[in-house]
């Protein structure tokens, strides 16, 4: 049994029992460790990062911010999500996506975060919901945004980017008190989309006044066009810049 | 630093000769064995040779099939014990057959499987529409192949268990193989004559997936193989992406990877003790290891909101900072918990004359048998092989801690428990010479949306909680990898369990796979 | 003290005026056995009850606790979910001794618990060479085992049982032997005697002091892998053999063997206080009569059941403090150590007795 003596083993074999019997006894008398669970259902703290399950947050107006972009649905791994989206003319007569159904199942999901950290919007997040178990896997594929839902609507660009460019709605209401600085970030965002495009537009407009400069050197009207196209393109850009920058500390302070 | 690797192509026929060279050159270790289809160029297999010496230096060689339709490449079974169960993995997944192998069975799929999946002109759906609702058949034969005169393949079948031998399946359900782990053993009466480990039961073909997903989307599966090493695991896989891609990330963002990694270690040699335990029939120390555990599992949960499936590391960084609470939480762990279980863990199991009895040269394995096995991790190191990569590759902030390599001799069970117990303070050491200075900087790299890693092929290995965890990854330059391959930390222990059981009981079969602490689906993937 | 051969005497009497004699005692053997299956069943219940509420809070757990106040009703649910749960008959066994196993599990143990005194008067079998008698018929159910594993067609089960006769019959050794020395200090084998004596005399731990003590430890130790618990639980252990021998059964079956597991424990603490402890005789202090006419009017079976699980609480104790021991081992720890020691304690008693050395 043991390398040492016959006797030398047993005691020592009888002391290392005694000592784990110490350690049991001792034990007996220790508060115990079960968390008792619906019952602690109030008291159970559950860390804020914990990723329960996936929802939309919407604001008291029943306005999510998804814009229906479906870089989530690409970006799962087990294609959890089904972005459903509509082409709808806004009052300006122009095309925009518009969100319809945001499917997601709950059974799939791998709980990765590549959805949460790639939508540019901030639409999607974790929640610490952790009571999942249904008695039928249907029930597990959910519908994030709420019935009669919609996008929150960009708020009016400010004039400084460009004056004529068709005047957006104005926004429906004002942004939720909580939500201020995360609707003003996106205002700015949105405004610095613009911008840029404005400039490059205007971009475009230089380089073909270019082009026809170019072809025909001679002419002085061309030639005094390339240079206000020019400038007006230098002066967007300079403007979307700062757009950017300022959506870019927005975003920032939002967060 | 970049882990490129350019292997040395080497023809199918002088191949065993090269690597017997490499061997006695030095490179004694097979680390990894990769098998790989290049298409156009045919199928073939990486060898990834290492050092077993403190330099632990790596040579990779590669070797091409000439015929795709019936690949062929010689055996290095009888340089590396190892060997065996990776070019049977080969085989599985690319059809590829070793001459002289002595048993080309399929190790992961199914014996009626049709067609290899791993190949890429192969069509799985289509081959295997039905999905089989019978039990499978679990072959019995052993085959070898070998080449005649003419150059035809010829098959020789041996039995795998001799006709009179009392097989005995322990598992795949059965409460001390962790998981879903089928040894069919042979016994006589109470001793274990032979083990033949029959796995798969828990395969995904987390490789063959990660083949179609974007490289943020197969970090996602990484946590799925060892989940008590999950964050090794991704730790690694980050790292081959990012030294792949030339992208340093900021010195916070590698101590923080440090440090998970540790308690992840902790976490996981805390889970041993507690399943060695209950494996010997200690249900009541069992459960002090686990409720030691839960603190170390709400230290993660609040910093990255997992706790088993933890999600944290990302290319380039780490998915959240960390919780305002974590380094006093951290501090109560190491300083507090940590010392006061160990201290209840020696008094009630570590002294115990039972236990003692029945590990104390139980199923050695030497520091031979381990190299040429592979068992890394508390495994190789009971058996006195250095070989800790946080010592002789550091990475992460590795280099810059001072920690001891725990070794000890004989390798046998008492051994194997020993070191991961003593691995558990040295890991606390470890997090307390970092806990304080946490550098301050960015805990993300900027990166471009869509990750591409540049063409070629790399590979990068950390010290997972169980041995050395290898990812070798080969990119074309797309945003998917062209082949993913995980050194897995538990198949060499689960190869090596034939050679470690054989004429010990049936108790100690137990014993032994406990304290060789395989974790199933890291083996199966 | 309460004498229960009292109420028995005047049942006796009361029937016999109403019927014959014949009938009469088909009466009383049918009341007795109700009575003995009635405390069989509730002696089961407490003690999974105990158990599982001890093991927890060593564990640092706090074990059963959502039905019923403190979980107290959890028991009977596990024993109604059991009675109505399926007996599965397997193909290939040997079906007649697959169902008779359990049976023979389950008299052996109810035989020998017949054999507790329960109280002063309140023992159902008592005769002369009762100490025999309860050594005898305990050994049944290692044949119930032997079969079980036999008849199963499982090579866990059969390997399970192989497990448990090297093991039990093994330990039958070491308590004969205790048994002897402690009858060698009684002089008596009756069990209604021993405790007479003890309740007289003092207990024999006490008259028998360090020779006593030590057969009381061996006895333990013994009694424990006599009845298949851990550490001694390798028949059925876990984690290797999956269930052991009683891996094929189910329902009701299966309840059968758990039963008579936790009443063999059951059996074995009453058996311990019985011979060392005094069964129901009163805890004396020669000299402090006040205090001796205090403890003499606490009811014997009071007596008898806190001596029962205070051995009851040193057995869970020790089983769930310790690691499993491999077969090899607990051979070794039979005929290396507890033999050579309780034969060592017979020649001592021996000895002490011949030379007046006891109390």
């Amino acid at each position: 049994m043991a390398n040492t003596s016959y006797f030398a083993g047993l005691v020592g074999g009888i002391k290392s029992l005694c000592n784990g019997l110490s350690v049991t006894f001792r034990e007996l008398w220790t508060p115990k460790v079960t968390e008792r669970y619906p019952e602690n259902r109030k008291e159970n703290h559950i860390p804020e990062r914990f990723r329960g399950t996936l929802v939309m947050p919407h604001n008291e107006k029943n306005e999510h911010k998804c814009i229906g972009c479906g870089i989530c649905q690409m970006q799962c791994p087990n294609g959890t999500i089904k972005v459903v989206t509509e082409m709808v003319e806004t009052a300006d007569g122009k095309k925009k996506k518009q969100l319809v159904r945001y499917e997601y199942d709950h059974g799939c999901c791998m709980y990765c975060m590549l959805c949460t950290r790639a939508c540019p919007q901030g639409a999607i997040e974790f929640s610490n919901e952790y009571e999942g178990s249904v008695f039928d896997r249907k029930v597990l594929v959910k519908v994030l945004n709420h019935p009669g839902s919609k996008c929150v609507e960009k708020p009016a660009r400010p004039a400084v980017a460009k004056p004529a460019a068709p005047a957006a709605t104005p926004a429906a209401a004002a942004p939720a008190a909580g939500n201020e600085a995360k609707a003003k970030a996106e205002k700015l965002v949105a405004a610095a989309k613009k911008a840029e495009e404005n400039a490059a537009a205007a971009r475009a407009a230089a380089n073909e006044a270019k082009v026809a400069a170019e072809a025909n050197p001679g002419d002085a009207a061309l030639q005094e066009a390339l240079a206000q196209a020019e400038a007006k393109a230098v002066k967007l850009e300079t403007a979307a810049k700062t757009f950017a920058q300022k959506a870019a500390e927005a975003v920032e302070a939002a967060k | 630093m970049s882990n490129m690797i350019n292997p040395v192509v080497v023809a199918p026929e002088e191949l065993h000769d090269r690597l017997a060279a490499l061997k006695a050159e030095g490179y004694d270790f097979l680390e990894c064995l990769t098998g790989c289809d290049w298409g156009e160029e045919g199928l073939g297999v990486v060898y990834s040779l290492t050092k077993s010496s403190t330099t632990f230096e790596m040579t990779h060689v590669k070797c091409v099939a000439a015929d795709k339709e019936n690949p062929t490449l010689p055996t290095v079974c009888d340089l590396w014990d190892i060997a065996n169960i990776y070019e049977r993995e080969v085989y599985d997944f690319y059809g590829i057959i070793f001459l002289g192998h002595p048993d080309m069975r399929r190790l992961f799929l199914r014996e009626d499987w049709v067609g290899f999946p791993m190949r890429k002109d192969d069509k799985p759906e289509e081959k295997n529409a039905e999905i089989p609702s019978t039990n499978e058949e679990i072959s019995d034969t052993r085959h070898k192949y070998t080449l005649d005169a003419d150059g035809k393949l010829q098959c020789e079948d041996t039995p795998v268990f001799a006709d009179d031998a009392y097989v005995v399946n322990i598992g795949p359900q059965h409460p001390s193989t962790h998981g879903v782990l089928h040894l069919r053993t042979a016994i006589e009466g109470e001793r274990v004559k032979q083990i033949d480990p029959h796995l798969g039961y828990i395969h995904r073909g987390i490789e063959k997936i990660s083949e179609s997903l974007t490289y943020p989307q197969t970090l996602a599966l990484t946590d799925r193989m060892d989940y008590l090493g999950a964050m090794q695991t991704r730790h690694a896989l980050c790292m081959c992406i990012e030294q792949a891609m030339g992208i340093e990330v900021s010195e916070r963002v590698k101590v923080i990877r440090t440090i998970m990694d540790e308690l992840q270690r902790i976490d996981s040699h805390i889970l041993f003790f507690s399943c060695l335990c209950q494996d010997l029939g200690a249900t009541t120390a069992f459960l002090y290891g686990f409720r030691d555990r839960e603190e170390i599992l709400k230290i993660f949960e609040k910093t990255t909101g997992g706790r088993l499936i933890i999600n944290y590391n990302m290319i380039g960084g780490v998915a959240h900072d960390l919780h305002p609470d974590f380094v006093e939480d951290v501090k109560h762990f190491i300083n507090e918990t940590m010392p006061k279980g160990l201290k209840e863990y020696h008094k009630i199991f570590t002294g115990n004359v039972i236990f003692r009895n029945r590990s104390i040269g139980v199923g050695p394995l030497t520091r031979e048998q381990v190299i040429s096995y592979g068992c890394t991790g508390g495994t190789g190191r009971a058996a006195g092989w250095h070989c800790d990569l946080r010592k002789h590759r550091p990475y992460a902030a590795y280099d810059k801690v001072n920690f001891n390599e725990i070794t000890y001799e004989t390798g046998d069970s008492m051994d194997r428990y020993m070191v991961r117990l003593k691995e558990i303070e040295e890991s606390c050491e470890i997090i307390r010479q970092l806990i304080d200075n946490i550098p301050e900087g960015p805990i993300q790299e900027k990166m471009k949306p869509i990750v591409k890693v540049p063409e070629g092929c790399y590979y990068s290995a950390v010290e997972g909680s169980r041995g050395i965890l290898g990812v070798y990854l080969e990119s074309k330059g797309d945003k998917s990898p062209y082949r993913l391959h995980y050194r897995s930390t538990g198949l060499p222990l689960v190869a090596a369990l034939d050679e470690a059981c054989r004429d010990f009981m049936i108790a100690d079969l137990i014993t032994i796979g406990g304290t060789m602490d395989y974790i199933i689906p890291d083996i199966d993937r | 003290m309460f004498d229960f051969s009292d109420f028995t005497s005047w049942l006796d009497t009361v029937l016999l005026r109403v019927m014959p004699e014949w009938l009469t005692i088909l009466v009383e053997c049918v009341l007795v056995a109700l009575g003995i299956i009635t405390l069989y069943a509730i002696f089961a219940m407490v003690m999974i009850y105990v158990e599982r509420k001890f093991c927890a809070f060593v564990q640092c757990r706090l074990g059963p606790d959502r039905v019923g106040p403190w979980g107290t009703v959890q028991v009977v649910c596990d024993v109604l979910k059991m009675l109505t749960k399926e007996i599965v008959s397997l193909r290939k066994t040997d079906r007649f001794l697959h169902a008779l196993a359990p049976f023979l599990v389950v008299t052996a143990s109810m035989t020998t618990f017949a054999c507790l005194p329960w109280n002063k008067g309140a023992q159902i079998l008592d005769f002369n060479v009762g100490v025999f008698f309860f050594l005898a018929v305990g050994s049944i159910g290692v044949v119930g085992i032997l079969l079980a594993g036999w008849s199963a067609n499982n090579k866990y089960s059969l390997i399970g049982a192989m497990r448990a006769g090297a093991q039990i019959i093994s330990y039958e050794l070491s308590i004969g032997m205790v048994m002897l020395t402690m009858i060698c200090l009684a002089g008596t084998m009756s069990f209604s005697e021993l405790c007479q004596n003890q309740a007289e005399g003092g207990w024999y731990i006490f008259r028998g002091h360090i020779v006593a003590l030590a057969a009381f430890i061996v006895y333990l130790i013994a009694g424990n892998a006599e009845c298949n618990r851990g550490p001694f639980d390798l028949p059925e252990s876990e984690s290797e053999l999956t269930a052991g021998y009683h891996t094929e059964y189910s329902g009701m079956d299966f309840g059968y063997y758990y039963l008579a597991e936790y009443l063999n424990l059951f059996i074995c603490a009453g058996m311990a206080s019985t011979v060392f402890l005094g069964g129901w005789a009163p805890f004396v202090i020669p000299g402090l009569d006040g205090f001796n006419e205090v403890m003499a009017m606490i009811p014997g079976f009071v007596w008898f059941l806190a001596k029962v699980f205070f051995v009851l609480f040193l057995l869970l104790w020790e089983r769930w403090t310790f690691p499993r021991l491999r077969i090899d081992q607990i051979l070794t720890l039979e005929w290396k150590y507890l033999i050579p020691i309780s034969m060592t304690l017979l020649v001592l008693m021996a000895l002490c007795v011949s030379l007046g050395l006891t109390f």
